[in-house]
């Protein structure tokens, strides 16, 4: 549990010549849920985006004990880090089961790839029952559960998940939320979690992280962390 | 009722020339998003690299595979070197690298091969099929080569990872690079398809219109025609574009007065503005339904 499965030394983040992210140094531990806390524009996102290569980034990352800082992309999605973005990134034209042969584009064992479509239908039944409908059709509850059935296809060692609740029913945040802990739990899958929902998101995470404007402020275990006056007032809202 | 028909399957026979043209243009608006006016001079370029290679005494099919790779190579190479630092650039770099690839072409083609126009032979034969001579037996071989291009294009887009991975790399290439599909190899891929489609229109359309450096200006504008009328998204839409477009211009040319052969590129191009107004997204055009 305690071994580290990504780190971060004084990473700093950029776009075009903004700098949004500040020097910022954490770790996520293997099998381990990790939550990302910050208000409006504090850097959730672009922290994700810096793990993935998706905005110019200075500092070290090492994930596996690999330094990753500066690798593409595809290429990090192919040591197994997978990002369900903001937005879910539906690839909407495509049925719903195409968006998961899409998540398996890595990987080349055929028939490992047919046994994971259907465990990960059995994860999210109602997927199964849409799987020749156009993606970008679903319900928005549905294209979340989509985009993180599509992220586990790619068999990951770490998901990277950036505000999945966004814009759904509380029950199916629930549901959702449920499913998450059952991943972490049955597939060993570490979770990076943003969650506007910081309550929930505290409730699932073992470590938080707190950060404002590029910088960490705060960071621990979960339930210290959700302890914290200023957490609380600032995010719990009571 | 019989000139009708005549001129209906007159009308596919030149058709069949727009659709070939029209789905290598689609190619690679799918794989860039950008139409390519340079798509004809490849074409020309790459059927004068087929008459070359028979010139010094290869057969035709041979000469036909040969250009083909040759073409693939060539496009995949011309994105590597000249588009891939154009990435993220504005539409007007594009523009304005299109037309210097155009020009480059064109003038290279005359500078090497000459302005003279040479006959280039068709492999299917130039009796007619019909009899009264609407359609030749090469205009046969045309249309049946630009329907086999079609179903091996639908077969690869729909039944092969490397299909859908392209598919994916040109809807939404951030999300396509967060499944490790490696989006610019698939650019380029769709670069060489669509320079070995119009190497296959080229050598396909040289033994109607001959071969020179300008044979491919009208056509292009034809192709251009066929695929937005077809929706530009679909192989399917600009095959039927590009044989409408040759049915609708020829039975205007036969039965609307006053249009004669002059007019024919006018009708074209009405066709297109008619079409969008009616229905912008084009004929098969996706509209692309989305939930926010
Ligand atoms: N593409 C971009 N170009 C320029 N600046 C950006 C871009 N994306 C984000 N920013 C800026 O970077 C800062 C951090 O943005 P980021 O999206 O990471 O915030 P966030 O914590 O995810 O916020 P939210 O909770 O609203 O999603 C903000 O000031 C934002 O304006
Ligand atoms: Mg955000």
């Amino acid at each position: 549990m305690s071994d580290v499965l990504l780190s971060t030394r004084n990473l700093h983040a950029f776009y075009g010549n903004l700098q949004v992210l500040h020097g910022l140094d954490f770790s996520i531990a293997t099998g381990g849920v990790t939550t990302l806390l910050g208000a409006n524009g504090a850097g959730k996102t672009t922290t994700l985006r810096a793990l993935t290569g998706m905005v110019r980034t200075r500092g070290d990352i090492v994930f596996g004990g690999r330094a990753i800082g500066g690798f593409a992309t595809e290429d990090i999605a192919r040591l197994g880090i997978a990002h369900v973005p903001e937005g879910r990134g539906t690839f909407s034209r495509m049925t719903a089961e195409e968006n998961l042969q899409l998540g398996a584009m890595t990987r080349g064992d055929r028939r490992g790839i047919a046994a994971d479509i259907e465990r990960v239908y059995a994860y999210f039944p109602r997927l199964a029952e849409r799987k020749n409908q156009q993606a970008g059709t679903l319900s928005v509850g549905e294209q979340q559960m989509l985009a993180i059935a599509r992220a586990l296809m790619l068999r990951p060692k770490l998901m990277l998940l950036d505000e999945p609740s966004f814009g759904l029913a509380p029950r199916i945040v629930e549901e959702m939320f449920v499913i998450l802990r059952r991943l972490n739990q049955e597939e060993g899958v570490a979770l990076m979690l943003v969650e506007q929902n910081a309550a929930l998101a505290l409730e699932l995470a073992d470590q938080a992280s707190l950060i404002e404007t590029g910088r960490l402020v705060m960071a621990g275990p979960a339930q210290d962390i959700g302890r914290d006056e200023n957490v609380r007032r600032a995010y719990l809202g009571y | 009722m019989d000139l009708f028909l005549h001129q209906v399957l007159a009308g596919l026979a030149t058709g069949g020339i727009y659709a070939c043209m029209a789905l290598a243009i689609v190619m690679i608006y799918q794989a860039i998003d950008h139409l390519n006016f340079a798509q004809g001079e490849m074409a020309m370029f790459s059927t004068f690299i087929a008459w070359q290679l028979m010139q010094w005494g290869l057969p035709y099919w041979v000469a036909f595979v040969a250009t083909i790779v040759i073409s693939f190579a060539a496009g995949v190479l011309l994105e590597q070197t000249v588009l891939r630092p154009l990435h993220g650039a504005p539409v007007l770099s594009h523009i304005v690298v299109f037309i210097a690839l155009f020009a480059i072409l064109n003038s290279a083609a005359g500078f090497i091969w000459d302005y003279t126009v040479k006959p280039f032979p068709t492999p299917f034969g130039t009796q007619p099929l019909f009899g009264q001579g609407l359609m030749s037996a090469h205009d046969g071989g045309m249309i049946a080569v630009t329907l086999i291009i079609l179903v091996l294009l639908y077969l690869f887009f729909r039944h092969t990872r490397i299909g859908l991975a392209m598919r994916a790399a040109a809807a939404n290439p951030a999300s396509a690079r967060l499944v490790g599909i490696r989006v610019g190899w698939m650019v380029a891929l769709g670069w060489g398809m669509a320079a070995a489609i119009g190497a296959v229109a080229g050598m396909l359309i040289a033994p109607v219109v001959f071969l020179e450096p300008n044979m491919m200006i009208s056509i292009l504008l034809y192709g251009f025609a066929g695929a937005v009328v077809g929706g530009l998204t679909s192989p399917l839409g600009a095959v039927i574009g590009g044989f409408s477009v040759g049915v609708i211009e020829n039975l205007a040319g036969t039965f609307i007065p006053y249009v004669g052969r002059e007019m024919k590129l006018t009708i074209a191009l009405a066709l297109i503005v008619a079409v969008l107004t009616v229905k912008p997204s084009g004929l098969l055009g996706r509209r692309v339904m989305t939930r926010v």
